[in-house]
């Protein structure tokens, strides 16, 4: 019997005509150092530099493999290059306007009373005051946060039993029947309505049904109803559709009738999903702008009276402040509230967002034992 | 409380899909009856006529009559609601309501008709329910646990837990032990031999010694072929089917020699 | 066999109410169907309704004065302008995301990445307006002068460039971050259902992972891809904020870096508020007009993906 040693090595004939595996990191500090160089002869920003460098990498990488490796993997490696520069291009925006939000959010959000006080007779002379004398920037959100909580709640009141018994329409009626079809149509249809006609469609029923010129936070309500019904059926369905037939067969079996199985066994068992999806769904439509603002008005004062009266909210408020500062001489205080007024409502957005991923994990069907 | 079923001439339809013809069957009172056959030979579908559950999917419809103690099943005014409370079905697959827990399972069937019940009384009713399904001793310690937490021989146990409770006259099982290992499989059949001195059982199954252990009669079903309506062959004590079957086919089919 | 009686068959006996709920719930379910229908009908009726007027009004009285035709056409150009600016940058950079988090991305980071994305359609469009006109604009009204000095003679970088940067480019570059997560989820979708056993058989002839998506995946998903496309235009045809913040809005001009055009929601938001007697009735024409050219592009995404599943068999 022979003892073979084993085969040393240092490289398998499988790697070989391959890049080493350190030659991105090689390609990566040349291109850092040259992109710095770069940038430092055209005046230096960070920005640039990330930019330069890793077009630099994409060039030096890819021609590198083109030599050692041949065309198709230095293909490879540019299409690569392409796809992770497509996915740090897209979060660009998304970290930059969450540290937009942020730095300028945070001065308004500490300012006391912010949360607590309406703009209720504050004018343009105490912002001047306030830009010239360096006095504290006075009004808030509050008037606005109640409007939004209002109008929100509103219209979730009447898309969430609407939305949900058309999902159970179409999973448990429907049968693929020529109407169900339709509707699932429509709804889709619907999911595509800009805001800003749904809340002209809004403005427009309560014009001819109450009167011109109708603005309450009912009609606002209507409007976001509009854009919210569409989603709550989508996700209602998707979850109703995953309940097990086999449940349903169970409960039928028992002697139960059809409604009390989709009300007793049915939804309770999809209901985590859709309680998350109706979350959902209300963090799409609280951050609308355009239709509240066509049917709500403005005001810059608390009103509890969804169905009188305009209304403020959360979206409004920064539109107006940014476009109308209060005083259009001294823009600054305006600014700092509709940043503050901006960081609040992502902030109450993820919230909802993080509520609705709970919500999803909590109240699920446990299988413990 | 248990009561017969008659049935005569009974078709039975996909849409306009005739899926199994003019079957003529009585089953006695407080007995167990299975059905045997190869696979789409219609006996998973003749049985769900016998409780309505047939007419749960889109388009399906029978023609003929069902009769339980001499009551049609499909007479005009019958409600198929009422029907399913005097027939209780098991199912292939165990299938436990996964929001509630051991104890709700098994009220269910009450709970579910919102029926008023006191709290002896339902303490009662879980108790003798589980003990009916040997499966007291196992989970009296967790009636609060998810009845999802069992293993499947246990579950399927509440399963028939569940539907002895709303006190049925008739116990369909559909393929009851086909998705457990064997263990679990020989808790279900001592079960049922224990059911048939209160219940009339129907079973179907595709394991003719199942058939063989647990049941007083036995039919057997087959297809001419595909797209072809599946029919009652024969129908006799189960010791007949299996030791001197009168036609060819039975005996085929049970010596193992098709399906 | 007894002959039966139909009133003595002990079955017949049940309780009449639980019937009644069965007609009640299914009577709800489908009247809350019939409801969206009716909804849509009417979104579709009342804006004809309220828009009649400026349609019929003589041309003086409309904005403009040359009647509604005249009023409308610049703003749906800059409206087909803005969207199809976001389209051409979103896409490539969508899809680009769509395959780094379906086929690139370590297993275990996807779903986390997805969500990450998932945020970029989160964050209200308010937000976006406000940081485009805060932030993007000035920080991007450099490039513009740029753009201006070395490629003005193309006319759509025609100088002189915007020196706020408050611009349709603009614009149309915040419409086109809003859109990215849209085109992103939906692509994605689709490429997570490309048949494993096409993927294989590529990877087993010896392609490498660009050749094996080039083969598999990008002729699978191309359908959905575009109606993923189809369903961002249609977003950013309709979307208000982003532009009313954005844009210094003016006249019809082919420059993109110069302040000028309009687009219909942003016009709409901007002087609804304020408007009265045939005014409204004018932005609620434009409104009608938005409504179904995006009623158009959403109705087109949506047959694609339908006559997609059918053949596909995905789903």
């Amino acid at each position: 019997m022979t003892v073979t040693a084993p085969v040393t090595r240092k490289r398998s004939a499988l790697t070989k005509g391959q890049l080493p595996s350190y030659a991105p990191w090689v390609v990566l500090a040349v291109a850092l150092v040259l992109g710095a160089a770069i940038l430092a002869l055209v005046g230096f920003n960070v920005f640039g530099w990330g930019v330069v460098s890793a077009l630099l990498f994409t060039v030096g990488l890819v021609a590198w493999s083109g030599m050692v490796e041949g065309a198709r993997k230095a293909k490879d490696k540019l299409a690569t290059c392409l796809v992770v520069g497509a996915f740090l291009v897209a979060l660009l925006p998304l970290v930059s306007v969450i540290w937009t939000v942020l730095v300028n959010g945070i001065p308004g959000i500490i300012t006391p009373g912010f949360l607590g006080t309406s703009m209720n007779g504050v004018t343009g002379t105490f912002d001047n005051k306030s830009v010239e004398e360096g006095t504290r920037v006075l009004g808030g959100v509050y008037h606005a946060l109640i409007g939004t909580v209002q109008i929100t709640l509103l219209a979730t009141v009447i898309s969430v039993p609407v939305g949900l018994l058309t999902a159970i329409y179409l999973v448990e009626y429907g049968e693929d029947r020529p109407l169900a079809r339709a509707i699932t149509f429509f709804v889709d249809v619907m999911t595509g309505i800009p805001s800003i006609v749904a809340g002209l469609f809004a403005a427009a029923f309560f014009f001819a049904v109450v009167g011109p010129g109708t603005k309450t936070g009912a009609v606002a309500a209507v409007a976001l109803s509009v854009l919210m019904i569409p989603v709550v059926v989508r996700s209602s369905e998707e979850m109703l559709k995953i309940v097990p037939n086999e449940l349903r067969e169970a409960s039928y079996a028992l002697g139960v009738r059809k409604w009390r199985t989709i009300l007793k066994v049915v939804i309770p068992t999809a209901i985590s999903g859709i309680a998350s999806g109706v979350t959902l769904a209300i963090a799409r439509v609280i951050g609308e702008t355009a239709p509240i603002l066509v049917t709500a008005g403005f005001a810059t004062t608390i009103n509890n009276n969804v169905f009188g009266g305009w209304m403020a909210s959360l979206p409004t408020f920064i539109y107006t402040q940014i476009l109308n500062p209060t005083s259009p001489s001294n823009p600054a205080p305006s600014d700092q509230r509709a940043w503050g007024a901006a960081l609040v409502l992502i902030i109450l957005v993820m919230l909802l967002n993080l509520a609705a991923r709970l919500i999803a994990r909590i109240f699920a069907p446990k299988a413990g034992r | 409380m248990s009561k017969r079923i008659d049935v005569k001439d009974l078709n039975v339809y996909y849409g306009n899909f005739l899926a199994v013809e003019g079957v003529n069957i009585n089953i006695d009172a407080k007995s167990v009856t299975a059905f045997i056959g190869p696979s789409g030979c219609g006996k998973s579908t003749f049985l769900r006529t016998l409780n309505r559950m047939h007419e749960v999917l889109p388009g399906a419809r029978v023609e003929g009559e069902v009769l339980l103690d001499g009551d049609n099943l499909y007479g005009p005014g019958v409600d198929p609601v009422t029907v399913r409370t005097q027939v209780g079905m098991v199912f292939q697959r165990p299938n436990p309501f996964p929001t509630m827990s051991i104890r709700d399972n098994v009220l269910a069937g009450v709970k579910l008709n919102n029926k008023k019940i006191s709290k002896g009384e339902a303490d009662t009713l879980v108790e003798r329910s589980l003990q009916g399904a040997n499966l007291w001793n196992e989970v009296k310690d967790r009636l609060d646990k998810p009845g999802s937490g069992l293993s499947g021989g246990q579950q399927q146990r509440l399963c028939i837990a569940r539907a002895i409770a709303v006190e049925p006259q008739v116990i369909l099982m559909d393929e009851p032990c086909s998705a457990l290992d064997p263990i679990s499989t020989l808790a279900v059949e001592d079960l049922i031999n224990e059911l048939k001195d209160q219940y009339t059982v129907v079973i179907v199954t595709h394991n003719m010694q199942q058939a063989a252990r647990v049941s007083d009669k036995t039919a057997f079903f087959n297809i001419a072929g595909t797209g072809k309506p599946g029919k009652l062959i024969e129908f006799a004590d189960t010791s007949t089917i299996f030791n001197n079957p009168s036609q060819k086919a039975t005996e085929d089919y049970v010596s193992g020699r098709f399906g | 066999m007894l002959k039966v009686d139909v009133t003595t068959n002990s079955l017949t006996t049940s309780q009449g109410a639980g019937r009644a709920g069965d007609k009640v719930f299914s009577g709800a379910a489908l009247t809350a169907g019939c409801l969206i229908l009716a909804v849509l009908f009417g979104v579709a009726l009342f804006l004809v309704v309220q828009a009649i007027p400026a349609f019929v009004a003589p041309a003086a009285d409309i904005q403009g004065g040359q009647g509604f035709f005249a009023y409308i056409w610049p703003i749906v150009l800059g409206t087909l302008i803005a969207a199809l600016i976001a389209l051409v940058i979103a896409t490539p950079v969508a899809i680009g995301v769509a395959l780094f988090i379906s086929h690139y991305a370590p297993r275990r980071l996807a779903s986390g990445l997805g969500y990450v994305i998932d945020l970029l359609a989160a964050i209200p469009s308010v937000v976006y307006g406000a940081w485009g006109a805060a932030f993007l604009a000035k920080e991007i009204a450099p490039a513009y002068d740029w753009l201006a000095d070395n490629m003005g003679w193309l006319p759509i970088f025609q100088g002189p460039a915007s020196a706020t940067g408050k611009t349709i480019l603009t614009a149309g570059i915040v419409l086109s971050v809003m859109v990215l997560p849209i085109i992103t989820s939906l692509s994605r979708e689709i490429f997570l259902q490309t048949p494993k056993l096409h993927e294989e058989a590529a990877l087993a002839l010896g392609a490498t992972r660009w050749e094996m998506i080039k083969m598999a995946v990008l002729p699978f998903g191309r359908p959905g891809i575009i109606s993923a496309v189809m369903l961002g235009l249609g977003r950013a045809l309709g979307e208000t904020m982003a532009v009313a913040l954005v844009l210094s809005s003016g006249v019809l001009t082919a420059s993109l870096i110069q302040s000028g055009n309009q687009t219909i929601a942003a016009e709409i938001a901007l002087n609804f508020p304020e408007a009265s007697g045939l005014k409204v009735n004018t932005l609620i024409a434009a409104g009608l007009v938005l409504f179904v050219i995006t009623l158009a592009v959403n109705m087109v995404a949506r047959w694609i993906i339908t006559k997609h599943k059918e053949f596909s068999g995905a789903n």
